[in-house]
């Protein structure tokens, strides 16, 4: 067997995960991948290197590994699968072993002097932004060279944010739950769920189901808020002043909504290992049921609004357009990759807690441009609606909220933790040691995936379109720069 | 057309009236009482505490406090309590002239320096329809050559204190430098890591800190106000 199975937040040992010679490794990937297999998960530990590989049509989840003791290269992924780029760039800034025949082998965190690409076109000219940007956002450089008005490569460097979160996550006796909620603070239940629900499975901890309703209930009021507020936002960055005004008014609702309920607009502090520290009693969850009544008809009407108005449209209609093909080439996750005709959703392909007993289907679109990117919000928005109702109708009275882990993290185990937050896939891996201590806790944000989707979708485009189309994918810095 | 004006009905008035008397409805966590009399020592609060912020004494240093309510819930004697006071902004005495110059009209870069985005969300609010704080003349700008000061996010990453450190010399003196933030004020959460470099912090004087995990929006707009006016 040159893989074992697993499945979302099931621990596996780590000494019954294969270890393979690195070609065989890479044979193997090859191999996966004609049998749609993609992954989530390419990481170093010591002189190990793992994969991870989603089986998304059967919900399982395969893991192997191959020893690089001695190795300073192997045969690059990349050309044959262009998905592991960015997997490959990561890994060789971490542990110096190159992939031979990466195209492009450029750093993924590190701020040095490197050369971006450069034409000789006397016709092509430079454009350098950032990492400080005009608005509030967080830093990046983003180095475009562009003919004319029209932007014919765009090269995105981050790194600015490198806080070596990963490594804070190794800290002893140190509650970790805040690190969590910090991984990128628009995505506070996403990554705390995944926190949660890896930390679990290790202490093997059952936790009652009241609380996997409320972070259910949480998670898509977090979708919800957010792909409000970026509605607000695409209309900001094409002058559609009356959305931004009423979206952006709308979203207050939602996360006003939120620090009802936990104390906090982010719902910082509800998720706890165990369960949620904040309750949804009656009168709470009549408050939800009305928010959402409200903020469904205000969307109804600026949507009704917003979407007949030519000038609108015009903006967003075939802008920025990154193929079903090219998604799925270089493996692009969540809201994006629904938007261009790539069903995938944790949710549905490896639910977890709630997601189990719910009836979901996928919302799909076709086009891919910043139209789809859009709408596909609007869509999302009422069918998490429709979720937090149909949660808010099984939420048990009374019922317990915490357990509290007593048992021990189990040790020489691996847990791989997936939940869909409202940007797309977020995975923590977590491995521990023999004496039961977090020996590596991996990260992926589906901005890491998604990134080099913002850098194609800008080709062609003119460069006045390109905040139009950053705003269309909203992507964190922090949780690439980790 | 029809549709606009429906929609601009529909929507009404909804900025908040009086931001300087406006409240935060319960159970949002702001300024910390403490009731000592009860404290038998046990050391609980400070065990939980992510950030160290709790002191010895049982007093709390909000530039560290993440405001998690952590504290509070493992406390059996209901020494800690947060109320939904946001008024926690701390400014510095600035002169009657920078008042005076200020005052009316004051114009900010931003700097995210590693937040996670969740101040950085808050400080966008702030100009919101809700909380509207360009009616006081504050506002965020696109350069700091256009700004009369820094509003500060983020641990500050060793990748971005060149890039801070060049806003701040690019904006014209006078200016303010104010922190949002537990991460600005004292590293929050990321004090311990080894990415992080705070000498910026050494080198300039800070005319405000706001805490908060994230930053309330009023928090910041009353801050500010209390610095400048």
């Amino acid at each position: 067997m040159n893989w074992i199975k697993t499945q979302n937040n099931t621990v596996i040992n780590i000494n019954e995960i294969p270890t393979l010679h690195i070609d065989v490794l890479r044979h193997e990937i090859m191999n996966e991948y004609r049998h749609n297999k993609r992954a989530i998960g390419f990481f170093g530990v010591k002189n190990r290197l793992f994969t991870v590989l989603a089986d998304d049509f059967n919900s399982q989840i395969l893991v192997s590994s191959a020893k690089f003791f001695e190795i300073k290269s192997y045969s690059s992924l990349t050309p044959d699968i262009p998905a592991f780029s960015m997997f490959e760039r990561e890994f060789f800034e971490e542990f110096n072993i190159e992939p031979a025949g990466h195209p492009w082998l450029k750093p993924v965190r590190k701020i040095e002097n490197y050369n971006f690409l450069k034409s000789d076109d006397e016709e092509v000219h430079e454009v350098a932004v950032g990492p400080i940007h005009a608005g509030i956002i967080e830093p990046g450089h983003f180095r475009f060279l562009c003919r004319g008005e029209f932007v014919e490569n765009l090269e995105i460097q981050l790194g600015y944010q490198h806080r070596n979160i990963e490594s804070l996550f190794l800290q002893r006796n140190k509650p970790l739950i805040h690190l969590a909620e910090s991984v990128a603070g628009d995505t506070v239940i996403g990554h705390a769920t995944a926190y949660c629900n890896a930390l679990e499975a290790l202490t093997n901890t059952n936790i009652p189901e009241k609380s996997q309703i409320i972070r259910a209930i949480a998670l898509e009021m977090e979708r919800i808020a957010v792909h409000i507020g970026d509605l607000g936002a695409v209309s900001n960055d094409i002058a559609y002043l009356m959305g931004t005004s009423v979206f952006g008014a709308t979203r207050t609702l939602v996360i006003n909504t939120l620090l009802e309920i936990c104390g906090s607009r982010f719902a910082r502090g509800l998720i706890r290992p165990g369960g949620v520290a904040f309750d949804i009693d009656q009168n709470l969850s009549d408050k939800i049921y009305s928010m959402l009544d409200s903020i469904l008809t205000t969307v109804e009407i600026i949507i009704d609004s917003m979407f007949s108005s030519s000038s609108v449209l015009s903006r967003l209609d075939k802008t920025g357009i990154v193929s079903k093909e090219t998604a799925h080439e270089i493996g692009l996750v969540g809201m994006a990759a629904r938007a261009s005709g790539v069903p995938l959703d944790i949710r549905a392909d490896h639910p977890w807690g709630s997601y189990k007993t719910l009836n979901f289907e996928k919302i799909v679109m076709k086009s891919g441009d910043v139209y789809a990117r859009t709408y596909i919000r609007y869509i999302e928005i009422k069918q998490s609606a429709q979720i937090i109702r149909d949660l808010l109708a099984k939420l048990p009275e009374n019922a317990d909220l915490l357990t509290q882990i007593s048992k021990p993290l189990s040790p020489n185990s691996m847990v791989i933790s997936l939940t869909e937050g409202w940007r797309g896939e977020i995975v923590h891996t977590v491995l521990t040691d023999e004496q039961g201590n977090i020996s590596r806790y991996k990260i992926k944000d589906p901005s890491f995936n998604n990134w080099n989707g913002l850098a194609l979708a800008v080709k062609g485009n003119g460069i006045s379109d390109f905040p139009l189309c950053n705003k269309s994918f909203n992507l964190s810095y922090c949780g690439n720069d980790l | 057309m029809f549709k606009t004006l429906k929609t601009r009905i529909h929507q009404g008035y909804q900025a908040i009236p009086d931001i300087r008397k406006a409240t935060v409805k319960e159970p949002f966590r702001g300024l910390p009482v403490i009731n000592k009399e009860n404290c038998t020592s046990c050391g609980k609060c400070a065990s939980v505490c992510p950030t160290n912020a709790i002191n010895p004494d049982i007093s709390i240093d909000l530039g560290k406090c993440i405001f998690c309510g952590d504290c509070e819930r493992v406390c059996e004697n209901n020494v800690i309590k947060f109320t939904n006071s946001h008024k926690i902004a701390t400014p510095s005495t600035v002169s009657e002239q920078i008042k005076k110059v200020f005052g009316k009209s004051l114009k900010l870069r931003q700097v995210s320096a590693g937040g996670c985005n969740g101040c950085e969300m808050e400080l966008n609010a702030c100009s919101n329809v809700n909380f509207d704080m360009g009616r006081f003349g504050v506002e965020v700008v696109a350069s700091p050559r256009h700004a009369d000061g820094l509003l500060i996010t983020g641990p500050i990453t060793k990748n971005m204190a060149f890039a801070l450190e060049d806003a701040y010399l690019s904006t014209p003196d006078p200016k303010i430098v104010i922190l949002a933030g537990a991460c600005a004020i004292s590293g929050g959460v990321f004090q311990d890591s080894t990415a992080i470099d705070r000498e910026f912090l050494e080198k300039h004087k800070v005319d405000l800190v706001i805490p908060g995990c994230p930053v309330h929006p009023l928090t910041v707009i009353n801050g500010i106000l209390d610095l400048i006016t």
